[in-house]
């Protein structure tokens, strides 16, 4: 029997693998290892880095087969954003672009509100646009009528490896949202890359953890690993877990008769 | 060691005992046209030094410090402390965790480029001051674009541009104007020039630059006054307010820096961190650099040293500094020794100046009317040596790090 093929859409994108390398820490190593072992199809870049035709240029690390995610880090409201965005469809020659905005030199915390106004602007301009934000609903729900694509809801302050610790915020987007969730920022290990995939979530974004991780090919066979078993478990549907009570053997309800 | 008899000997001459018997204008009185802030900032540095009492702190207090995943003030006054010595093994392993945790393996590099050495300033220990007899040197514009086109050929994308301290001499227009020269070849433009107003760091925003640095020296307002004896850096709180005026001009990121060996540098490395940590907390969008320079030789007084700051107690500010604001930029300059410089890379700092040359017109071998340099460099190496130096030592080296919108 022929199981039909788990993919996932970004704009008119299909994509197979959900597991996305975030931007941050570069080496030509890491790249390597994410695309050839955490099997990554999209490869985030922050434009601020790329030196095109100069010395250490990650745009030169980058294989061709990837598609090229440049994201607007740098950028301090939707203004800049959005000729971060221009800029970087020049040079990238991608339509995709990771919205990241911050007025926060210290947590590098997401504006949502400038990402919403950016998210609106570019997509307008046919621009595949992934808003990484706060995990609001509300402003999860403008980013929807602005015509994001998905949504990036951080999992924790950004390269914190702490984990999901807006957990419950994540998986009410997951419930309530339409589009693809791609949890970025803060997973730190493959447990809650798998736990955040068991939640629902369509992909997640991952660089610190294998950035600076010992082995940094093994772990990053170790994240392709926990995605796809998280994958499973979700698609499996979890068996029943019960977090406050016991199961009581005689129940409630048995003294009803008619 | 008191803050009082805390005295650098290797500075002074007979020449400038002299000079420092003179009568002196009041070094916390503002020059005209110096723009005056309303802030709060200054009183505030000036009350957590005063009281920081280093000498109260014991190996428990630093241990909890490391504990803590965010370090408060007090953390950071532990860290600096002499009872954090015996614990630089551990401070230098958490202070790499957290460089890496912000950094990862990359490592900003850059050049400074001196494009004149006139200042007005009478500061002892500096070999630009106004009273050393070196020779002097200002680029043309044409000049400025050859010294920037030869360095831009090296692979660099950021640079740094500095002047004496010379507001005639040196305009705000004429740094203007090697701005937007700069522009033309370079992605990030940081200046290292004498304070300005918020209006004038506005404009020279507007001409490319987006980084402003300024050195306190000290913040033993005493202290500073015996050893800047004239021009406008003797004037204590502009000096201090020039990186809050900067954000209000609109620069994206400001520096600071402590010259370690001036005065008591436990306190000056203390007052540095708090300096930038409450301008960051009042405007959050800036970004914050440091710098953590020890005093050298400087022509015509070879005998400079940075006295009691050794190699270790260099490391332990560095590494204050990361575990007290991980986020921030530490630069680690070509004073330092490449062994030093290598190894401060790989714990705590992050970004690291090659091919420099602290003179005027260096970088094209046939310029003429070259100007002498500021203090003698320690780690001469390349641009290209110190890339591949960083590669070997498993780091990043980044040209860019930063578009501009």
């Amino acid at each position: 029997m022929e199981t039909k093929k788990d993919t996932w859409k970004l704009g008119n994108h299909e994509f197979q693998s959900r597991f996305i390398l975030g931007s941050g820490k570069y080496s030509l190593e890491l790249i390597q290892a994410a695309v050839e072992l955490a099997k990554a199809e999209i490869v985030t870049m922050a434009l601020r880095r790329a030196n095109e035709g100069g010395l250490a240029n990650i745009l030169d690390y980058i294989p061709k087969n990837v598609t090229l995610l440049p994201n607007t880090s740098g950028a301090r409201n939707a203004e800049e954003a959005v000729r971060i965005a221009r800029l970087s469809r020049e040079i990238c020659q991608s339509e995709f672009v990771k919205i990241e905005i911050m007025r926060d030199s210290k947590y590098l915390l997401p504006d949502n509100y400038e990402t919403a106004k950016a998210t609106e602007i570019l997509a307008k301009e046919g621009f595949v646009v992934m808003p990484y934000m706060y995990p609001d609903l509300n402003a999860a729900r403008d980013m929807v009528s602005a015509g994001a694509a998905c949504i990036m809801p951080l999992g924790a302050p950004i390269g914190s490896n702490k984990g999901l610790c807006t957990k419950e915020f994540i998986q009410i987007l997951i419930d309530e949202i339409e589009l693809p969730i791609i949890v970025d920022a803060g997973i730190g290990r493959p447990s809650q890359a798998c736990e955040a995939m068991e939640m629902g979530a369509t992909a997640i974004m991952a660089n610190t953890a294998i950035a600076t991780a010992g082995d940094v090919p093994l772990m990053a066979e170790a994240f392709k690993n926990a995605v796809e078993a998280g994958r499973s478990a979700y698609l499996s549907g979890l068996g029943r877990v019960k977090e406050k009570g016991g199961s009581a053997s005689s129940p409630l309800t048995g003294y009803l008769e008619d | 060691m008191s803050a009082e008899n805390h005295i650098n000997e290797s500075i002074l001459s007979d020449e400038i005992k002299e000079h420092q018997k003179k009568n002196r204008i009041d070094h916390m009185k503002y020059m005209p046209d110096m723009e005056v802030l309303e802030s709060d900032i200054l009183d505030k540095v000036l009350n957590y030094v005063e009281n920081y009492n280093y000498e109260t702190y014991t190996e428990a207090d630093v241990k909890r410090a490391l504990s803590h995943e965010r370090k408060t003030p007090e953390d950071f006054a532990a860290l600096l402390s002499p009872a954090a010595l015996p614990l630089l093994e551990e401070i230098a392993q958490c202070a790499k965790v957290e460089k890496e945790r912000y950094f990862g393996n990359s490592v900003a590099m850059f050049t400074p480029l001196y494009i004149a050495n006139y200042c007005e300033n009478y500061c002892i220990y500096c070999g630009f001051n106004c009273h050393n007899k070196i020779k002097r040197a200002q680029l043309n514009a044409q000049e400025i674009e050859q010294e920037m086109a030869a360095i831009a050929k090296s692979g660099l994308q950021e640079i740094l541009i500095l002047t004496g301290e010379s507001r005639s001499k040196s305009t705000v227009e004429y740094i203007g104007e090697a701005c937007k020269i700069a522009r033309k070849y370079f992605r990030v433009i940081g200046l290292e020039i004498y304070p300005v107003n918020a209006d004038e760091y506005a404009y020279l925003h507007k001409c490319g630059a987006d980084y402003v640095t300024v050195f306190q020296e000290t913040y033993n307002s005493d202290k500073y006054e015996t050893l800047h004896l004239a021009g406008h850096k003797r004037i204590f709180p502009y000096r201090f307010y020039a990186q809050e005026r900067a954000l209000k001009g609109g620069m994206r990121g400001v520096g600071f820096g402590a010259l370690l060996g001036l005065d008591d540098f436990r306190k000056d490395a203390f007052a540095t961190g708090i300096h930038g940590w409450l301008l960051q907390k009042k405007y959050p969008h800036g970004e914050i650099a440091f710098s953590c320079p020890r005093l050298r030789p400087i022509i015509n007084n070879d005998k400079i040293n940075p006295m009691d700051v050794h190699e270790k107690q260099l490391l332990q500010v560095v590494c204050a500094y990361r575990l007290f604001m991980p986020f921030a930029s530490i630069t680690v300059s070509t004073r330092e020794c490449e062994r030093v410089r290598d190894n401060l890379m790989k714990i705590a700092a992050n970004k690291i100046s090659a091919g420099v040359s602290t003179g005027i017109g260096e970088h094209v071998e046939e310029m003429e009317d070259k100007g002498d340099e500021q203090f003698e460099i320690s780690d001469t190496r390349s641009v290209e040596q110190v890339y591949e130096d960083l590669e070997k030592l498993n780091l990043q080296p980044v040209m860019a790090d930063y578009v501009y919108v």
